[in-house]
């Protein structure tokens, strides 16, 4: 278990600042939730943190060490992403072999085979998924096979990027419920992105609200239900929500 | 407005709708009547809740639509002629869509877009045109109705796009709105504030509304009453007020499959799908 | 789709997983059999590979032996589409310059192809400053004539087959880059890149096992569509005389000398233009037929 520790991270496309001055720790095992309105920079910082995105400014330390001195093999087996879409982040000609298999051979693994079934049965894949295309699979199922990918390396931290807001209501529940799981078999530390607050209550211990790319608070879970925010945007958002499901 | 509505604007006895070059029907013994009251349709995606929509305006070229009765205001819609359509379409009838980004046109403003929406269908002059418009907009909570007016459709939020979209819809008087997943591409913030909008509208003027949406929270709180589809089905229709005791197992499902602001953080239930649910029902509404 | 009714079909699908391209082959070919115009490409494509091969077999004369006695004969039952002013039966020389022909748009498909393909993925995938050097370089090829810059590059070679191949492939790749480099620029940012690079994948690997295999087909189609201009260049290289050279039956070269008989004895020019018509409509439409076939939206019915 690591934990993650973001220092005064900035970046800006052109003129136009899309983060400003991000910090935030998250405890090794946590799931530490960032939500926020389109455009508001959440997914941008998962970006950052992964390296996607290199010209930023500011510090990230995971475990200690910084993702900029991690060499790309250390960095890949420390952190790995599974992304919004499940329809476009599947090469659509690989099978779910290749897709696996790809990391393996760039890392230099051995047992592939042994891995591949491994981790497929990990996330609740039959074995012989192994020879399906992406466009043989449902929405669930692709994002399962997403994260598989992620697992394979066997990362310390996973980042999500809304991992479900592309999924109907039952299968949002079967992804969640499959993370909410492997966190608590193999001790993954989560950042997850999202805009519905019922998905971070369920899943995540604090999260930060972000808005125009700062951090403007960060809360624990239980300050959802009572709107115990203090900053007037984040009582705005959490009110919102909790005047959306009125399930107070 | 929302207890028994006295005409139907609406009725539709076993729609059934069916791609080409598909094995079976996308949509199955639909029948539903729908007065001056929010409609909701909810369910999964490919379930044949967008189809419905589309296929009340006609929308469909690749389907056969078939259905024992299918009559919009006296309209039977199955027989009209594409011309008969034209009239039906956008005036009487017309149809909010997900993302405001892909309905209005990029390269005009957005103010023309309304207005010509409105020429359309009513001869006027242009300068009565615009100032309708303008109202409209402000109708849909614009504060700056003139500056919006002259913008581009790339140079407006989400939500102010979708209010866009709800006053260009609104503006020529239709009978009945569809609304495909009016909100799903806008922020919470702003979502509840559109729907209130529509809301608002759509009961001042006495419009039909039909919601279609995957939202369970949000039919619950912005329809009367609700069709729950499953595989091109209605597997059951309860007022929304009711949603709760929903009876059928695949209602009540969707329901506990929702994480809850508050709930436990137990294992959500997961939906088991039975063969059963896609078998052929006695239609009943 | 949920997991169960997903999990009912696994067996059938495992058992056709090693020959997967072979089954798309196969579809691609029904499907391209399915619209006459395709069809057409294909049948025309196959007389043109059989004759090549089947030459020596289907010719009725030796292409380069001159007959001075029946000189410029009409067609005939001797000979099929007449003799040229040498005596030489055309219905053979046309034969045998299908292998010539074949040649010529094999060499600049397998020259062009990657050439361009690289080219695009790598300014494409890179972009900035690598994207302007390359896509000037291309720009600068592009704004020459193709016809006058092969003209002048042969010139400075001097005529033969061989340097009419690379002149027009000089030529040929630059669209091909153009093409390579906006699929790119539409996949560049896609999710299962930036998954790739989280896998911890050389920019190499990235380009030739994710960007390459996407920006394939539409690179295919654009290469048969060119075939034809590739044989109209050839012809027109070969009928001002620097492409191949006279004894050998390349269709250009034939319309070329045929030219000045043409107006007694119209076979001369005739069955090379003929020829040369048949082939290019061919490839066109197999180009047209192969878009439609690797369209896609039609990716899910594979």
């Amino acid at each position: 278990m690591k934990s993650v520790n973001v220092r005064n991270m900035e970046i800006a496309f052109g003129e136009t600042r899309v983060l400003k001055d991000v910090c935030f720790d998250v405890e090794p095992g946590e799931c530490f939730g960032l939500v926020g309105e389109s455009g508001s920079g959440k997914s941008t910082v998962l970006r950052c943190l992964s390296l996607l995105l290199s010209v930023w400014g500011g510090e990230v330390k995971i475990g200690g060490t910084s993702v900029r001195d991690m060499a790309t093999p250390e960095r890949c087996r420390t952190l790995q992403m599974v992304f919004q879409d499940p329809y476009g982040s599947l090469h659509p000609r690989h099978s779910v072999r290749t897709t696996l298999s790809e990391s393996l051979i760039v890392n230099r693994l051995d047992n592939h085979q042994e891995r591949m079934e491994q981790v497929l049965t990990d996330v609740g894949l039959p074995i012989d998924f192994l020879d399906r295309y992406p466009h043989q699979l449902s929405g669930g199922q692709r994002q399962r096979v997403a994260i598989a990918r992620a697992l394979i390396l066997e990362p310390d931290v996973l980042l999500l990027d809304e991992p479900t807001s592309a999924l109907d209501v039952s299968v949002q529940a079967e992804i969640l419920n499959l993370l909410a799981r492997l966190r608590a078999e193999k001790g993954f530390t989560y950042i997850m992105v999202s805009h519905d607050l019922a998905v971070v209550d369920h899943m995540c211990e604090r999260f930060a609200v972000m808005q125009a790319g700062r951090i403007v608070e960060i809360l624990p879970r239980e300050a959802i239900p009572g709107n115990g925010a203090t900053d007037p945007y984040a009582r705005e958002l959490i009110g919102a929500s909790l005047e959306y499901e009125r399930a107070v | 407005m929302t207890d028994h509505p006295s005409d139907p604007i609406l009725s539709v006895e076993n729609l059934s709708i069916h791609y080409r070059g598909t094995p079976r029907p996308a949509v199955r013994n639909v029948s539903f009547t729908l007065g001056r009251e929010r409609l909701g349709i909810v369910g999964e995606s490919g379930s044949g809740k967008s189809t419905v929509g589309r296929a009340l305006l006609r929308l469909l070229p690749t389907a056969e639509i078939t259905a024992d009765r299918m009559s919009f205001k006296g309209i039977d819609l199955l027989r009209a002629s594409e011309k008969d359509m034209l009239h039906v379409r956008g005036a009487q009838m017309s149809m909010i869509l997900q993302d405001p980004k892909f309905s209005l046109n990029p390269i005009q403003r957005c103010g023309d877009q309304i207005t010509e929406a409105y020429l359309t269908h009513n001869k006027c002059p242009k300068r009565e045109a615009r100032a309708r418009t303008l109202d409209m907009l402000e109708a849909v909570q614009i504060r700056d109705p003139e500056r919006v007016y002259g913008l581009y459709p790339h140079e407006v939020s989400g939500g102010m796009g979708q209010r866009i979209m709800i006053a260009m819809m609104l503006l020529t008087n239709p009978s009945l709105v569809i609304a495909d997943e009016p909100t799903s591409a806008l922020d919470v913030t702003v979502r509840l504030q559109v729907l209130g909008i529509l809301d608002a509208l759509v009961r001042d003027k006495g419009i039909g509304l039909i919601m279609i949406s995957h939202d369970l929270n949000l039919v619950r709180n912005f329809c009367d009453r609700v069709l729950i589809m499953y595989a091109g089905q209605v597997v059951e229709s309860l007022k929304a007020s009711e949603l709760d005791n929903a009876q059928h197992p695949y209602s009540r499902g969707l329901l506990a499959a929702q994480p809850r602001i508050g709930g436990g953080r137990g294992t959500l239930p997961v939906l088991q799908r039975r063969p059963e649910w896609s078998e052929p029902v006695e239609a009943s509404s | 789709m949920t997991m169960t009714d997903a999990s009912q079909r696994p067996a059938r699908e495992t058992v056709k997983r090693v020959p997967q391209s072979l089954i798309a082959l196969r579809n691609i070919l029904t499907f391209l059999l399915k619209s006459p115009t395709s069809a057409f490409g294909l049948l025309v494509l196959a007389v043109l590979l059989s004759g090549a091969a089947l030459a020596p077999l289907l010719a009725t004369h030796d292409p380069y032996a001159q007959d001075l006695q029946s000189a410029l004969q009409a067609p005939s039952m001797a000979h099929f589409f007449g003799t040229d002013e040498l005596g030489r039966d055309i219905y053979s020389r046309i034969l045998y310059g299908s292998r010539i022909t074949l040649t010529f748009i094999t060499l600049v498909s397998v020259i062009v192809g990657p050439i361009g393909l690289l080219v695009g993925t790598v300014a494409g995938y890179f972009g900035g400053r690598i994207d302007t050097v390359l896509m000037r370089i291309t720009d600068i090829f592009l704004s020459f004539p193709s016809l006058i810059l092969s003209l002048a590059f042969v010139a400075a070679l001097g005529p033969s087959l061989n340097n009419a191949i690379i002149a027009i492939s000089l030529t040929a790749w630059p669209p091909i880059a153009r093409l390579a480099r906006a699929e790119t620029l539409t996949f560049r940012s896609a999710d299962y890149i930036a998954a790739a690079r989280l896998q911890g994948a050389s920019s190499g690997r990235i380009i030739w096992r994710s960007i390459v295999p996407m920006c394939l087909p539409s690179v295919l189609i654009r290469l048969t569509l060119n075939m034809a201009t590739v044989i109209l260049t050839a012809a027109g290289l070969g009928f001002l005389g620097l492409g191949a050279q006279p004894p050998l039956p390349e269709w250009g070269a034939m319309i070329a000398t045929g030219r000045r008989y043409m107006i007694d004895s119209w076979w001369t020019v005739t069955f090379p233009g003929l020829a040369i018509l048949c082939v290019s409509l061919a490839f066109n439409l197999l180009g047209d037929g192969l878009r439609d076939a690797l369209d896609p939206k039609q990716m899910n019915r594979r």
